[in-house]
């Protein structure tokens, strides 16, 4: 399973390096949204840094949609889907490999998108560690369900529309959970004493969102990839 | 299946019964619910007569958030699981998130004309009302997937996919929305000790509402469960019909058996 999962991942980043799909176009469509939403909120800067958590989130969850829809229109043409599927790769490796190609790439559109917030919107960073932690595992768990719906949704003539429709709203526990931990980290919300543990349990909660739906993903992909 | 057969009883004579009984007693309770509740029960000390929703939200609630959603988890899991797998269970969970999709929406309109008068807003960001809107959009999700035309296999195997994941949600969606934000009255009946907080003619009314809506969904659930039966027979009828005239296209007017196809 777990040669499968670095196969298929090697395979999706590969083909992204290629190509920079997600790297020149989604990247900056995440950072156009924050500049969208600093219209939509006015010039100051005070409000912009109250929201600034979560727009961040929002920002993620939108650009997830379309890493989602890349990772899986990579495999549209030339039947490559039912190739994966005949290839004899174990479907929990390719469930992990997508996976991990989105949560990679959601990953380094974090980053920009972090720096973008701090320029932008001014805000400062109290807690890094808890910053960190909270990205990491939040972009795990909407790689996880996203590419479970993805997957779900491949193949389908509606695959545009029901992506967003299936999927946003089971991400939004990570919307939530996002924004209160980076609340906290960025000194908005809670003491400064609390930094180190108002966000606690927020931070579970992106813990245990991201293992649900990475366990889920690898019963069901078996059963999924024969569906569409 | 006879195309042109008009009376197709995908039911037996006893099990129609049974949902004709079943109908008639969810009727009895519901009309005896909204008399004890509108006439017999006294008013309330401080929310007066606007206390006789509590006779209908919660038992639509718990129709929706539980029986619903339970129902049709439970049976895209049986779908799921190689052993148990029959066709049963796909009507099931579709009949249950339909109907549950109806009581899910009745559970936000009747404590949207509740807590306007109480809270003074149509709508709060409450935890629960949140929650409850979540579930909402993934009903109508489920159903949307439902639609996509695709071969009943495969159709049952995602929706029930969609089922389960959208299951799995619920409980992580419940937490956290309760830890973003509570103004939502803590459960009356369920609560952890399971001792009412309500007394008297008001609380044997609002255990009778429980019952009638119950006995209702139960109702709806075997009505929705024929009509999905009856629609895959027609589907198949369709079928037949449509593969007739093409046969009949190719070969000129049909003599024989069409069941046989010419070569």
């Amino acid at each position: 399973m777990w040669r499968d999962t670095v196969l298929v991942a090697g395979k999706d980043l590969r083909i992204e390096l290629r190509s920079r799909v997600v790297m020149q176009q989604v990247v900056p469509v995440a950072v156009l949204v924050l500049v969208l939403f600093a219209f939509a909120l006015g010039p100051d800067r005070a409000p912009m840094a109250q929201a600034a958590p979560g727009l961040f989130w929002v920002a993620v969850l939108f650009a997830s949609v379309l890493a989602v829809q890349r990772s899986f229109a990579l495999e549209a043409a030339d039947g490559a889907r039912d190739g994966l599927r005949l290839s004899g790769l174990d479907p929990a490796g390719v469930f992990l490999g997508k996976t991990a190609a989105v949560a990679l790439q959601l990953a380094i559109l974090e980053v920009v998108l972090t720096a973008g917030v701090v320029v932008l919107y001014g805000s400062h960073v109290r807690s890094y560690g808890s910053i960190v932690v909270a990205g990491l595992a939040g972009t795990a768990g909407l790689a996880a369900a996203g590419t479970l719906y993805g997957a779900l949704a491949a193949g389908l003539r509606v695959r545009e529309t029901l992506l967003p429709f299936l999927f946003l709203p089971v991400a939004a526990p990570v919307l939530l959970a996002g924004t209160r931990a980076w609340q906290v980290a960025l000194g908005i919300a809670g003491h400064a004493g609390d930094v180190d543990n108002a966000g606690d349990p927020w931070l579970r909660l992106l813990l245990v969102f991201a293992a649900v739906y990475l366990a889920l993903g690898v019963v069901i992909f078996g059963p999924l990839q024969e569906a569409s | 299946m006879n195309a042109t057969d008009p009376k197709v009883e995908p039911w037996s004579p006893t099990a129609t019964w049974v949902v004709r009984g079943l109908g008639l007693a969810a009727a009895v309770a519901v009309a005896a619910t909204v008399w004890l509740g509108l006439w017999v029960t006294p008013p309330d000390q401080t929310q007066h007569d606007l206390v006789r929703l509590v006779y209908i939200h919660p038992p639509i609630a718990w129709v929706a958030l539980y029986l619903a959603f339970g129902v049709a988890a439970a049976s895209s899991v049986l779908w799921l699981w190689p052993r148990t797998r029959s066709r049963v269970w796909d009507r099931l969970a579709v009949s249950a998130v339909e109907v549950g999709t109806v009581f899910t929406a009745l559970t936000l309109v009747t404590g949207s004309i509740w807590g306007r008068p109480t809270w003074g807003v149509w709508w709060a960001w409450d935890a629960r009302l949140t929650s409850t809107a979540l579930l909402l959009v993934l009903l109508l999700g489920y159903l949307a997937v439902r639609r996509v035309p695709a071969d009943p296999d495969s159709r049952a195997r995602r929706s029930a996919v969609v089922a389960l994941v959208a299951a799995v949600d619920v409980p992580i969606v419940h937490f956290s929305v309760n830890w973003w934000h509570t103004l939502h009255q803590g459960a009356t009946v369920l609560n952890a000790n399971l001792s009412p907080t309500i007394h008297g003619s008001m609380a044997w009314t609002l255990l009778l509402g429980f019952v009638a809506f119950t006995l209702l969904f139960a109702w709806m659930l075997a009505i929705r469960y024929r009509v999905e039966v009856l629609s895959e027979l027609l589907q198949d009828s369709q079928l037949d019909v449509a593969l007739h005239e093409r046969w009949a296209e190719g070969t000129g007017p049909v003599t024989g058996d069409p069941g046989v196809a010419p070569a």
